[in-house]
């Protein structure tokens, strides 16, 4: 019998995929409100709360972390981000 | 009314699968299995979700999937959920297919399914095109929209696929939108509460298919909604109820002018005043025929 292709679930299947990137989210933490909206819109699950970070429990901490090694560069957060907290700047290569 | 505040925080869909930026496939997606959480089992047809789940032997989804064939994924939907049912497991069998897996290929299947009250949710995301294939027109493509199958301009008004769902009379239907996920949240969950067949479809605008910049996907997805032509509702055992900014422009509040949705994708380029003027109308004609049926207390 032939065998069925079967695949497993890993963090980077197609590679590091911020290699794509052709504009980098730039984040300013000091302005942020955690509303999380970036971090609900970002198709690439690329953008973590601080607050939900394990080391940052019961701290009262705005902001997020961007990874880099994964996010595309779409620019959605920046563009839904209601106190223009994220910018976008053109990747150097 | 749920928040995205409150939204659980484990992710199903990871980093690094192989949508293009900016897709509103794995938006949706994500919040869709934070509803449901990962006692489910994804049935994908052809579609862009199964080349979002990246290469063998790997995949960027976190939960199991059954790719199908296109026409397939209702019957196969039926198969699963009679299996799950002998084994005794709770699981929930979910389809996850793209508007020509729906409308066209896979409505056969998925009228059959809904007639014979299979215990399965269908999910349809409606990006109004085959994007996979090449951007080809589908039975979802509004008027006027440029594809790669009509280059001048679709000369017919889509389908509804929602009210044709609606005819089998199944507990739940439901239209959402990627801009409005907190609504998604809460639907997915009904949904997930319920028994038989379910039916959802989001609203999903894709950046190369409809020629914007990827940045815009939820800026366009909203606009839809706030013009009008896109409808929030469910519909639980037939009654239709509008939800989230849909009821409010149930109740009352102006629609924002439909050009300024249009404008902002190049599928809508070359319209003419005369084509802008035919939209407008089916619109117009669309919410008053809502407000007369729905507008009720």
């Amino acid at each position: 019998m032939m065998e069925t292709a079967i695949s497993y679930p890993t963090e980077g299947g197609m590679g590091k995929t911020g290699t794509w990137r052709i504009f980098r989210p730039v984040v300013d933490n000091s302005k942020c409100i955690n509303c999380r909206i970036c971090w609900v819109y970002c198709p690439d699950a690329a953008i973590k709360m601080l607050m939900d970070m394990p080391e940052n429990e019961g701290k009262d901490i705005k902001g997020i972390e961007i990874d880099y090694d994964y996010c595309k560069g779409c620019g959605i957060c920046a563009n839904e981000c209601p106190v223009k907290a994220i910018k976008m700047e053109r990747e150097e290569k | 009314m749920a928040s995205i505040k409150n939204f659980p925080k484990e992710e199903y869909v990871l980093k690094g699968h192989a949508a293009c930026p900016g897709c509103p496939i794995t938006i949706a997606l994500r919040t869709a299995l934070k509803a449901l959480g990962n006692d489910v089992t994804l049935i994908v047809p052809a579609s862009c979700s199964a080349v979002v789940q990246s290469l063998v032997p790997k995949t960027s989804f976190n939960v199991p999937v059954l790719n199908i064939a296109f026409a397939a994924s209702a019957s196969a939907a039926s198969g699963v959920a009679a299996a799950l049912k002998r084994l005794g497991k709770k699981t929930i069998p979910v389809v996850w297919a793209g508007d020509g897996g729906s409308y066209d290929i896979g409505i056969q299947a998925l009228s059959g399914a809904l007639e014979r009250r299979e215990d399965f949710i269908y999910v349809c995301y409606n990006n109004q095109m085959y994007s996979n294939t090449g951007i080809q027109r589908s039975g979802a493509t509004p008027y006027g929209a440029w594809t790669t199958t009509t280059w001048t301009g679709k000369k017919e008004m889509q389908k509804e696929l929602a009210e044709i769902v609606m005819a089998h009379h199944i507990p739940y239907v439901a239209t959402a939108s990627i801009a409005y996920l907190d609504d998604l949240y809460e639907k997915m969950k009904k949904a997930k509460e319920m028994e038989g067949p379910r039916y959802i479809e989001i609203f999903s605008p894709c950046p190369p298919g409809w020629r914007f910049d990827m940045s815009k996907t939820v800026e366009i997805a909203r606009l839809a909604v706030q013009t009008g032509s896109w409808v929030l509702y469910e519909a639980i055992n037939g009654k239709i109820e509008f939800t989230s900014y849909s009821k409010m422009l149930l109740k009352g509040r102006e629609r924002k002018p439909i050009e300024d949705w249009l404008r902002m994708q190049g599928r809508f380029r070359h319209l003419t005043e005369e084509d802008i003027k035919r939209i407008k109308e089916a619109i117009d004609e669309k919410w008053k025929y809502y407000m007369q049926i729905y507008n009720k207390d």
